[in-house]
């Protein structure tokens, strides 16, 4: 990731700021736009929960280049509270304690680190949720 | 419209192949071709390719090639649609024979892969997935297909030693194949013990990185009249390509593929027959669940029994419906931007009575089918033995 894209993608990557559609009013992430379900303008800036569960799962053991160094790491499609789904990095939880429906949040981490002279890289990655039962109560 | 068809082919040995360079693999496809053909010209050349910038430094493949051939002066220029971009390759010059542009056309997908170190090539073919929201997140190509494969899994209730019967298949006809990169068999054994690459997928779910190059020669009825080799002639007589999202997470059913549905829908209307009617489908089992999706999506099996096809056999060469019938992307080899053009040299081997031991009885309609990515472009061809 270029420091130009990192910079101009950091409300979606810090905030998971998405966007609502005003027609037909679903949750859209990341931002498009265009609405992915009835093609009506959408630009309505929306701030997703950051929770969902897990839909799946896999772990990367061969990462691409620029990723190696955090290898293996697992990694996740999660189905947002709001309805849209995200890929993401899972954090602070082992591989096998993963689950499908398994209840998780986002939270801020690194992502990439690129040499001495380079950038840190920041994203979202997802953990198990911690206040799962004080919500439900 | 006019008729296409298929006027002469040519492909080379899937494999890691050190002593040849990218622009000398498209050579070693497309020099057979017009052999095979009896052409000396064409109007124009189309090139597949998805990763010469990224893994050689190389665009330009349309000039390059065909100076390189011997047909510097032509129309020539590389068609890009990730890992579909050897059949994107085929539908151009389709359109282009069909719309009357053109009489005589070569088609070529090539692939050069393995003058990189692994994660230059894994992070290369990230780049047919979603850069900004899932190739960011250090998701790899193998990783993307695993979550398919997970969910699939669970949501169907499907063992992960069933999806051995697609591997043992392909592996069983790729040793027929002169072609294929791996022509040994394999048992349900060698796949359940195969090593985890990214888990529920493990070696053998996979396809490998490697080299290779296979060519076309597409021409009117009347070139292919005065250029007639003797054998049976070969006519598409369906090419449609139809798209989804780049990224699973934007897919309303990450498990059907909705791009494969519209674009086999196209084809069957076009060449007025049904699945029933289809003799053999090449498939692009780049892993085992982009088969069993692939079965799903283009009406030879209902939503989760795609695997339940090739564990009853269906598959095989005797089967309903053979698939990956000289070795598929699993055994004979993937090089991605070339694939989709082995595809219909081997359909048209099989139409041809060409296939050897792994020869189709009664082979009279060929269906191929080359993905983009995790299914965000999708290019079905129907081939008809006359
Ligand atoms: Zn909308």
């Amino acid at each position: 990731m270029t420091v130009a894209r990192t910079w101009r993608t950091r409300r979606q990557r810090y905030s998971l700021v998405g966007e609502r559609c005003d027609h037909c009013h679903n949750a859209i992430f990341p931002p498009r736009d265009v609405c992915p379900y009835c093609a009506e303008p959408a630009q309505t800036q929306m701030a997703l929960s950051g929770r969902g569960t897990v839909y799946s799962y896999t772990t990367v053991y061969d990462a691409p280049a620029g990723f190696g160094e955090f290898a293996p790491y697992p990694v996740a499609l999660v189905k947002l509270e709001e309805g849209p789904m995200v890929t993401a990095q899972l954090t602070d939880v082992s591989p096998e304690e993963v689950t499908i429906g398994m209840p998780v949040e986002m939270v801020t981490r690194k992502i990439q680190e690129q040499g001495e002279e380079g950038v840190i890289i920041y994203n979202y990655k997802f953990r198990p949720q911690l206040q799962r039962q004080a919500r439900a109560a | 419209m006019r008729p296409v068809y298929i006027i002469g082919i040519g492909q080379t040995v899937v494999g890691e192949q050190w002593e040849r360079s990218l622009r000398h693999i498209a050579h070693d496809a497309i020099i057979p071709a017009m052999r095979d053909a009896q052409i000396e010209r064409a109007d124009a050349l189309y090139v597949g390719n998805m990763l010469s910038g990224e893994l050689t430094g190389q665009e330009h493949l349309g000039a390059l090639i065909a100076d390189f051939v011997g047909l510097r002066g032509i129309e020539a220029m590389k068609v890009e649609a990730a890992c579909g971009s050897g059949a994107a390759a085929l539908r151009m010059g389709y359109i282009a024979v069909a719309g009357g542009i053109h009489d005589v056309v070569i088609v070529a997908g090539v692939e050069k892969m393995t003058d990189t170190v692994g994660s230059v090539t894994t992070a290369g073919l990230a780049m047919a997935a979603d850069q900004e929201y899932e190739a960011a997140e250090g998701v790899s190509f193998v990783a993307l297909n695993a979550l398919l494969m997970r969910r699939y899994m669970y949501e169907y209730n499907v063992p992960h030693a069933a999806f051995g019967y697609f591997a043992v298949n392909a592996h069983h006809n790729a040793a027929g194949n002169p072609y294929a990169m791996f022509p040994e068999p394999i048992t349900l054994d060698t796949y359940r013990k195969a090593a985890m690459i990214a888990d529920p997928i493990n070696l053998m779910d996979s396809s490998p990185i490697c080299d290779g190059a296979a060519a076309v020669v597409l021409a009117s009825e009347p070139m292919a009249r005065a250029f007639h080799n003797g054998r049976r002639r070969v006519r598409i007589a369906a090419s449609a390509v139809a798209t989804d999202s780049l990224a699973i997470h934007d897919r309303r059913d990450p498990l059907w593929l909705e791009a494969a549905w519209l674009s086999s829908q196209k084809a069957y209307s076009q060449a007025g027959i049904s699945p029933a009617d289809v003799d053999f489908f090449e498939l692009h089992d780049a892993f085992t669940i982009m088969a069993a999706l692939s079965l799903e999506a283009n009406g030879f099996a209902e939503r989760g029994r795609g695997v339940r096809l090739a564990e009853e056999g269906e598959i095989t060469i005797e089967g309903r419906i053979p698939i990956a019938t000289m070795g598929g992307l699993k055994a004979r080899g993937h090089p991605v931007g070339a694939t989709g053009v082995y595809q219909v040299v081997e359909a048209v081997q099989q139409l041809q009575g060409l296939a050897g031991r792994n020869q189709v009885h009664d082979a009279n309609i060929g269906m191929t089918q080359n993905i983009g990515g995790s299914g965000a472009t999708i290019i079905t061809h129907i081939l008809v033995g006359e």
